[in-house]
C-alpha cells in the first residue's frame, strides 16, 4: 500500500532523512519510532504528498507521491502533529468542510459526520466552537477528519501528543479500533504505545531506519540471550550455583531481595532461541527449595530503541544487566 | 471548481462568525457617510457619487489588507495549509476560493452605499453612465487591493506582518505617479501607468476606458499567479 525506496530529503544542505526503504501492506498497522528531530514527521509528510523527496522513490496505493500527488492525497487521511483545527468554525462546520475538499457528496457528509462524530466520541461537542475544546476533544476532531472520507491509509503523526493520561488511553484505543479497516501508520516516540497499536515497528534514528520488525522479534534479534527472572527462598549461594550448573545457563545474577534472608531474585542469562523454564524449576525443586516466581523476561521497547540508537562507545546505559 | 466553492463559502462564513464584515462595513459607511454629507451640502452641492467614491478608494488601500491578511497567514499558523495541501485540492483552487470570498465582502461593503444613489435620485437628478462607472471603478480598485493583500498574507504566518505588507504596497503602488513628477519622457511614463492613481479617476468621471479596465484585471491577475506560486513553495520550504 505504502512504499519508499531510497527516500532522502534535504533541508538546504541538512539531510532530514537519508536513504529511507519500507513497505506497508494493506490493512497494516506500523509504528514509526524515533527520538525528536528523527525524521518522522518529514517522512509522514512526504507519505502525505505535502512535500516532495529531494531523491527516491514513494507510492502510496500504486499512485507516485510527486507525479500524481492528487491521487495519493485522495487515498490518505492526515492527522498533523500541531492539530490543524480552523479555530472559528463549530466541529459540525469544520468536519463538512474537509469533507467538500476531500470531494465527498453531500449526502455522503451528511451519512459520515454523525458516525464520526460516535466513533470519536464527541456528541456533546457536535456544535461547540473549536476554540472552546479542550486539547483531547481538538485531538479527536483532528482524527475525526482524518476517517471522515474513509481514506485506505491513515497517517497519524504523533497522535497522543500534549493530552492528559486518560486521554491517552482513550485515543490508542481509538487508533486501535481503526487499524483493522485501514492501513495505518503512526509516528511516536512513546515506546509502548508502538506494541500496544502497531504489528510492525519502524525504528528511525538520524534520518536514516535502524530497524523494521515486529516488537516482540526485535527483542530477541537484538538480544542474543533470553533473560529469566527467578524467584526462590533458599540459601543464596548454594542456589546461585546450582542455577549455573543447569545446561544453557551463561550467567546468573541476584538481583534484588523481596523480603528477608534467603529469599532472592535471580537475573539469569541463557543461550538464546532457548526456554529453559523447566529445567531451571527442576533444579530449584532438587535442591529442596521453594520456587516463588518463574518468568521469562522480554526486552522492552526501551531498552530496545536505546540500544539502537545510542553509539557502541557508551553501552553501560544500553545494558547495565549483562554480567557473565 | 468545486473545490473553490467550498473554500470561498467557509471564508465566507468565518468573515460573518467572526465580526469582520460588520466592523469593515460599519466603518466604511462612517467614512464614506461623511465624504458623501459633505459633497452634498456646502456652496456648490453635486449629485454625483464621485466625491465619496474616490477617497473611498483610499479606504480600501488601507482596509483590503486587513481583509485579506488571514486568509493566508492564519492557515499556516493554525498548520491547517497542511491540511488543505494533503487534500485532492490544487493550489490554485485554494488560492482563487479566497479570493471570491474576500471579493464578495468588498462588494457587500461597497453595496452598503447604494442606499445614497437612492437618496440622490429621489432628491437630486443625478448622471446614471458615471455613477456606474465609479462602482465598477471602485470594485476593480478595491479587488485590486485584495489581490495585493491575498499575495502579502500567503508570505507570512504573521498577520500583523501580512497586513502591513500588503498596505505599504497598495501605498507605494497607488502614490508612485507622485515620483513619475519628478522624473521626464518614458521613465515618467511608466512609473504613471504602474500607478493605481492614475488608472482610476477616470471611471468617477463617467470613462471607461479598456486601458484602465486591462490594467486592473492584470493587476488583479499577476498577483494572484503569485499567490498561487508562493503558496506552491510553501511545500518546499
Amino acid at each position: 500500500m505504502i512504499e519508499l525506496d531510497g527516500v532522502t530529503k534535504f533541508f538546504g544542505n541538512y539531510p532530514a532523512i537519508t536513504d529511507i526503504t519500507f513497505r506497508v501492506e494493506k490493512g497494516e498497522a506500523v509504528g514509526f519510532l524515533g527520538p525528536n528531530g528523527a525524521g518522522k514527521s518529514t517522512t509522514m509528510k512526504i507519505i502525505t504528498a505535502f512535500i516532495p523527496p529531494t531523491s527516491g522513490n514513494c507510492t502510496v496505493a500504486g499512485y507516485n507521491v510527486v507525479t500524481h500527488s492528487l491521487d495519493v492525497r485522495r487515498h490518505i487521511g492526515y492527522l498533523p502533529e500541531t492539530v490543524p483545527l480552523y479555530t472559528d468554525m463549530s466541529v459540525k462546520d469544520y468536519l463538512a468542510f474537509m469533507g467538500k475538499i476531500r470531494g465527498m457528496s453531500q449526502q455522503r457528509i451528511r451519512a459520515r459526520i454523525p458516525e464520526v462524530i460516535e466513533t470519536c466520541r464527541l456528541q456533546e461537542y457536535y456544535n461547540s466552537y473549536v476554540s472552546k475544546l479542550s486539547k483531547g476533544f481538538r485531538q479527536r476532531v483532528g482524527i475525526a477528519q482524518c476517517i471522515l472520507h474513509e481514506p485506505d491509509v491513515l497517517v497519524l503523526d504523533e497522535p497522543t501528543i500534549g493530552i492528559d493520561p486518560i486521554q491517552v488511553v482513550e485515543t490508542r484505543n481509538l487508533i486501535r479500533g481503526l487499524g483493522g479497516d485501514h492501513t495505518l501508520i503512526v509516528s511516536t516516540h512513546i515506546l509502548p504505545e508502538v506494541s500496544m497499536i502497531c504489528e510492525r515497528v519502524v525504528i528511525i534514528h538520524e534520518g536514516q531506519i535502524v530497524a523494521v520488525d515486529k516488537p516482540e522479534n526485535l527483542a530477541t534479534r537484538l538480544r542474543g540471550v533470553e533473560r529469566v527472572e527467578i524467584d526462590v527462598r533458599g540459601p543464596t549461594k548454594e542456589v546461585m550455583a546450582t542455577l549455573k550448573d543447569v545446561e544453557g545457563v551463561q550467567a546468573v545474577e541476584r538481583k534484588r531481595t523481596p523480603a528477608g534472608e534467603d529469599f532472592n531474585t535471580y537475573e539469569i542469562e541463557t543461550v538464546r532461541g532457548s526456554d529453559l523454564r523447566p529445567q531451571l524449576a527442576a533444579a530449584v525443586v532438587k535442591g529442596g527449595w521453594n520456587l516463588v516466581r518463574l518468568q521469562s523476561m522480554g526486552m522492552s521497547l526501551e531498552e530496545i530503541f536505546l540500544r539502537l540508537t545510542t553509539t557502541e562507545d557508551q553501552p553501560a546505559a544500553v545494558a547495565p544487566a549483562t554480567t557473565t | 471548481m468545486k473545490n473553490t466553492f467550498a473554500i470561498a463559502w467557509k471564508e465566507l462564513k468565518i468573515y460573518f462568525t467572526t465580526p469582520t464584515a460588520f466592523v469593515v462595513g460599519a466603518m466604511f459607511l462612517i467614512y464614506a457617510g461623511i465624504t458623501f454629507v459633505l459633497s452634498i451640502t456646502g456652496r456648490n452641492p453635486e449629485a454625483s457619487v464621485r466625491s465619496f467614491i474616490l477617497p473611498a478608494s483610499t479606504f480600501f488601500i488601507l482596509i483590503s489588507p486587513l481583509l485579506t491578511m488571514r486568509l493566508l497567514a492564519e492557515e499556516q499558523k493554525l498548520g491547517t495549509l497542511e491540511l488543505l495541501l494533503t487534500s485532492p485540492v490544487r493550489d490554485w483552487e485554494v488560492v482563487v476560493g479566497k479570493y471570491l470570498a474576500s471579493l464578495v465582502i468588498l462588494i457587500f461593503t461597497i453595496s452598503l452605499t447604494l442606499y445614497y444613489v437612492v437618496m440622490l435620485y429621489v432628491f437630486g437628478n443625478p448622471d446614471s453612465g458615471p455613477v456606474l462607472s465609479a462602482y465598477l471603478g471602485l470594485i476593480l480598485y478595491g479587488a485590486a487591493a485584495l489581490a495585493v493583500g491575498l499575495l502579502a498574507s500567503s508570505l507570512t504566518a504573521n498577520q500583523i506582518v501580512a497586513a502591513v505588507m500588503g498596505t505599504g504596497t497598495l501605498l507605494v503602488l497607488s502614490f508612485i505617479d507622485l515620483v513619475g513628477t519628478r522624473l521626464e519622457g518614458t521613465a515618467a511614463d511608466i512609473v504613471n501607468s504602474i500607478s493605481m492613481r492614475t488608472h482610476f479617476p477616470d471611471f468617477t468621471r463617467g470613462v471607461v476606458d479598456t486601458s484602465h479596465i486591462v490594467y486592473f484585471v492584470s493587476m488583479i491577475a499577476v498577483f494572484l499567479f503569485l499567490t498561487i506560486r508562493s503558496v506552491e513553495t510553501r511545500r518546499w520550504r
